[in-house]
C-alpha cells in the first residue's frame, strides 16, 4: 500500500495550481462563463501544451503513460479554480471508452485528436426520463446497410456546445430497460440530422439537449461490441465519478478556506464571528466532511482498476459520502457567510452551485446508496 | 498510490494469521464485552504476545517496538478482528509507556517498560476528577513535597479497571500558585498498593462495574516517581492524549461488527423475509458501512503521513470523533436489528442458556449492555467537543 504521489504528479500539481491561480480568477471565471463562447479554448490548448489532456494515455496509445491518479490529480486543482473546461467528458469519458474499447484506427485518430487538444467530446448518456440508470434508453440505432441510424434525445450533455464530437449510447435491441442490446457510437456533432440546443448551466457551464433525427454513422462510429456495451458504460462511468469526486474535493476544500477566512474577518458583536464556538464546531465538521471525501476519493480511484463489484462498491461508497458532503459544506458555507453568501459578487456561492449539481451526475446520493445496498446484498 | 501489498505484506499477513490461529486462546475468540471476562482473561492475549515481542507495534524497536511499517500493523489489526482477539489495554502500551519512553529517565525506563511490554504489571489512569472532567486542567489532587517524597491527597474518578490495577500514573498539582492552571502539574507514577489509596467501583448504566472512585489520602509517593520536570506535566498529558486518540478509531474491530451486524440481518426477518433486504434498514447499514470506508482510508492516509515523519497529531482528533461515532451507530443498528430481544437484562439471568428454555438468540444477548456501554466512548480521550476546540485551535487556526 501506498499513498504517495511521484515526483511527476506532484510536478503537475504545482504547475495546474499556478495555472489556475494565475489565469483563473474568480472575476476572469466569471467574464468568461458569461462571454459567448463560455469557455477558454486557449487554456485548452495550454493544458494541451503541458501534457495534462494526455496524462491518462498509454504511451503506446500516444499518451504520457499515466493513469486514474493523474486525473484525480487534475481534477482536483480544476475543483479549487472551479474549472468549466470540459476535461471529463473530452479526457475521462470519451479517452476511457476509446482506451478500453477503441479499435488501433479509433485510438489513433480520437485518442490523438485528444491529446492534441484539437478534438473535443461530449457524454451524451442521459435520457429525460431515464433518471440515472445507464440501461433506460430509448435512442435507438438501427443497422443500416455497414452503419447505424440513430434516433432519439439525449438530456443536459455538459460541454456539448463546445464538442466537436459526441459519444452517445443508444439501444441496438431490446426493450427500453434492457441490460442487453445496448451500444456505444462516436458521433460528429456536424453529421447531418444532428440537432442541438444549448444552454448555460448554473455552475457555469454549458450543456445541450441533443435531438438525433435520422442520423446516419458508419460501421466504424460503434465503439466496442454490439450490443454489450453495458459494462464497458458502467466501467467509463465508475472512472469519471472519481474523476468529479476529486473535482468536488478540490472545491469543497476552497469553499471550506475561504469560509474559514470569512469568519476571521467578519465581525458582529464586536468580535470575529469564528470566536463564536457554535461557528467554530460547524467548520470542523466542514473540516472533517472534506477529509472523509479525500479518503473515499482515494478509495473510488485506487479501486478502478479492480474485479466489478469491488470497483462498483467503492465508487458508489464514494458518490454517495461525497454527495452528502459537498451538500452540507455548500449549505454551511452559505450560512456561515450569511446575506453575503448569497450574492453572486462573493465566490462562494459559485462553489455552492458547483458542489450542489455534482450530486446530479452520473447518479445521486440516493442512486448510488441503492446500487451499494444491491451490490451488498451479493 | 496503489493498494496492493507486496509479496511480503501478503506472507506477513500469513505468518501473523497462523500466529494467532496457533496461540490465541479458543475460549476468548469474539470475546469483546469486559463483562463476561476474568482480569486473567483480559491480559492473556497481551502476554502471550509479550512473549512473542508484539504487543506494542508502534513504540520505537529500541524501546521493544516491531519496527512494522504502517502496512503491516494494519494488518495486524485485521487479523486480530477477524478472530475478536480481546487486545492489550490500553493504558500501559498505548498510554503510559510512549510517555515513559520519551519523557522519563533511564532508571524508569527500566523499571517500568519491560512489565508493561509482557503485561504482567496492570497500570491505570488518574486524570479526571469530579470536577475536571473536559476542563481537565482544574484537577485538584495535590502533591506536595516533603523530603524525598510526595505526599498526595485528593479524589480521582472513572479510573477504568483500578481494581486490578498495579501502578497508575496520575496528574497532580505541584504548584498551586502557578500563572495558569495547566502549569504547576506534574505527572506521578503510583504504585497502586501504596496506603491511602482507596478504590471504590461506580455502577454504570449497562450493569457493568469498569470504572472506580480512586481516593487517596496522604500517599507518599518516592519523588524519583516523578516523570519528566516538575510542573510540565501537561505537555505529557496532551502528548499522551494524541497518542490515545490516534489508536482509537477502531476501524478493524468496526469492520468486523457490521460483518456481523449483516449476519444477525440476515437471520432476523420482517414480513417473513430478512430484515437485511428491508429497504430502510439496508440504507442505514450501508450507510454506516461508507462512514467506515471514509474513516479507513483517512487512518491508512494518517498511518502514511506517520511513515514519513509526522507523529500523530491534531489529525487524530478526527479518527477519533468519526471512530467513537461509527462504534456509537454499530451498536445502535446492532441493538436495533435483535428487536425486542434487545429487552432483556441478560445479565443478572440465572441458566440464560439453558437448552430446554434458552432466551433469545445468542446475538442478541450483549446488544444493548454493549450499546450503552459505547455511549462512552464519545465522552472518555477528551470528549468528541473537546476534540473539535483542539481541530479549531490546531488546524483551523481560530
Amino acid at each position: 500500500m501506498d499513498f504517495n504521489f511521484t515526483e511527476e504528479q506532484d510536478m503537475v500539481r504545482d504547475g495546474l495550481s499556478r495555472l489556475v491561480r494565475e489565469e483563473y480568477g474568480s472575476e476572469t471565471r466569471r467574464e468568461v462563463i458569461a462571454s459567448d463562447a463560455g469557455w477558454r479554448p486557449e487554456i485548452w490548448a495550454q493544458l494541451a501544451e503541458l501534457g495534462i489532456l494526455g496524462m491518462p494515455f498509454s504511451e503506446e496509445d500516444g499518451g504520457f503513460g499515466g493513469g486514474a491518479v493523474d486525473a484525480m490529480v487534475v481534477m482536483e486543482e480544476f475543483g479549487k479554480g472551479l474549472v468549466v473546461e470540459p476535461f471529463v467528458p473530452t479526457v475521462v469519458c470519451a479517452g476511457g471508452f476509446f482506451k478500453h474499447a477503441g479499435t488501433a484506427a479509433q485510438k489513433e485518430e480520437h485518442i490523438g485528436g485528444i491529446v492534441s487538444g484539437e478534438r473535443i467530446f461530449a457524454f451524451a448518456y442521459a435520457e429525460p426520463r431515464g433518471r440515472y440508470d445507464l440501461a433506460d434508453l430509448q435512442t435507438t440505432a438501427k443497422k443500416d446497410g455497414d452503419g447505424y441510424v440513430l434516433n432519439g434525445h439525449k438530456a443536459v450533455v455538459i460541454g456539448a456546445p463546445w464538442a466537436s464530437h459526441l459519444i452517445v449510447t443508444a439501444r441496438t435491441s431490446g426493450e427500453q430497460r434492457d441490460k442487453d442490446g445496448i451500444s456505444v457510437f462516436v458521433v460528429d456533432k456536424a453529421a447531418a440530422g444532428v440537432v442541438t440546443r444549448d444552454y448555460p448551466t448554473f455552475d457555469g457551464r454549458r450543456a445541450s439537449e441533443v435531438y438525433f433525427e435520422n442520423v446516419s454513422v458508419p460501421a466504424d462510429a460503434l465503439i466496442g461490441e454490439e450490443g454489450a456495451a453495458l459494462p464497458l458504460i458502467e466501467r467509463v462511468t465508475d472512472e469519471a465519478i472519481a474523476a468529479l469526486c476529486a473535482e468536488a474535493c478540490g472545491a469543497m476544500k476552497v469553499a471550506n478556506t475561504i469560509t474559514l477566512e470569512y469568519s476571521r474577518q467578519r465581525k458582529q458583536f464586536g468580535v470575529p464571528i469564528g470566536k463564536f464556538q457554535v461557528l467554530q464546531h460547524r467548520m470542523v465538521d466542514m473540516y472533517t466532511e472534506y477529509e472523509q471525501a479525500v479518503s473515499l476519493t482515494y478509495f473510488a480511484t485506487l479501486k478502478l482498476d479492480a474485479p466489478e463489484r469491488e470497483r462498483k462498491l467503492a465508487v458508489s461508497s464514494a458518490k454517495v459520502r461525497i454527495g452528502q458532503a459537498a451538500h452540507r459544506i455548500g449549505q454551511e458555507a452559505i450560512q456561515i457567510h450569511g446575506g453575503n453568501g448569497m450574492t453572486d459578487e462573493y465566490a462562494i456561492g459559485h462553489y455552492f452551485k458547483r458542489l450542489t449539481l455534482f450530486d446530479s451526475e452520473f447518479g445521486n446520493v440516493d442512486h448510488h446508496m441503492k446500487r451499494h445496498i444491491a451490490l451488498s446484498a451479493g | 498510490m496503489n493498494l496492493e501489498f507486496t509479496p511480503e505484506e501478503v506472507a506477513f499477513r500469513e505468518e501473523v494469521r497462523a500466529f494467532i490461529e496457533e496461540n490465541h486462546p479458543k475460549h476468548l475468540e469474539g470475546m469483546g464485552n469486559r463483562e463476561d471476562m476474568t482480569p486473567e482473561d483480559m491480559t492473556a492475549w497481551h502476554k502471550i504476545l509479550g512473549k512473542k515481542g508484539w504487543s506494542a507495534p508502534a513504540w520505537p524497536v529500541e524501546y521493544g517496538g516491531t519496527g512494522w511499517s504502517p502496512t503491516q500493523r494494519y494488518i495486524w489489526s485485521e487479523e486480530n478482528a477477524r478472530v475478536g482477539t480481546f487486545m492489550p489495554l490500553p493504558f500501559g502500551i498505548s498510554m503510559v509507556g510512549p510517555v515513559i519512553y520519551t519523557f522519563g529517565n533511564d532508571a524508569q525506563k527500566q523499571q517500568h517498560l519491560p512489565g508493561i511490554l509482557s503485561g504482567d504489571v496492570w497500570w491505570c489512569q488518574g486524570y479526571s476528577e469530579p470536577g475536571a472532567g473536559s476542563d481537565l486542567a482544574s484537577l485538584k489532587t495535590t502533591a506536595v513535597r516533603d523530603g524525598d517524597h510526595y505526599v498526595i491527597n485528593g479524589q480521582k474518578t472513572w479510573t477504568t479497571l483500578a481494581q486490578y490495577a498495579d501502578w497508575g500514573f496520575f496528574l497532580c498539582r505541584t504548584d498551586p500558585d502557578a500563572a495558569k492552571p495547566q502549569e504547576g502539574i506534574s505527572f506521578i507514577l503510583i504504585d497502586m498498593k501504596s496506603p491511602g489509596i482507596e478504590v471504590r467501583p461506580i455502577k454504570l448504566i449497562d450493569g457493568g462495574y469498569e470504572v472506580n472512585e480512586t481516593w487517596l489520602t496522604d500517599v507518599r509517593v518516592p519523588v524519583e516517581n516523578l516523570v519528566g520536570v516538575e510542573n510540565q506535566g501537561w505537555t505529557y498529558a496532551k502528548f499522551l492524549l494524541a497518542h490515545e486518540r490516534s489508536g482509537i478509531a477502531g476501524v478493524a474491530r468496526s469492520k468486523r461488527g457490521v460483518e456481523k451486524l449483516r449476519e444477525i440481518a440476515a437471520n432476523e426477518t420482517i414480513g417473513g423475509e430478512p430484515l437485511l433486504s428491508d429497504f430502510d434498514f439496508a440504507r442505514k447499514v450501508s450507510q454506516l458501512e461508507i462512514d467506515l470506508a471514509a474513516l479507513e482510508y483517512t487512518e491508512l492516509r494518517t498511518l502514511a503521513g506517520e511513515q514519513a515523519g509526522k507523529g500523530p497529531g491534531p489529525e487524530s482528533s478526527i479518527l477519533k470523533i468519526k471512530g467513537t461515532e461509527i462504534q456509537q451507530r454499530l451498536t445502535e443498528l446492532t441493538l436495533e436489528a435483535v428487536g425486542s430481544y434487545g429487552t432483556p437484562m441478560y445479565g443478572s439471568i440465572a441458566d440464560v442458556r439453558s437448552n430446554q428454555y434458552p432466551i433469545g438468540p445468542d446475538y442478541a444477548q450483549h446488544s444493548a449492555a454493549t450499546y450503552f456501554n459505547m455511549r462512552k466512548t464519545s465522552i472518555y480521550g477528551g470528549s468528541n467537543e473537546i476534540q473539535r476546540n483542539i481541530i479549531t485551535k490546531m488546524i483551523l487556526g481560530l
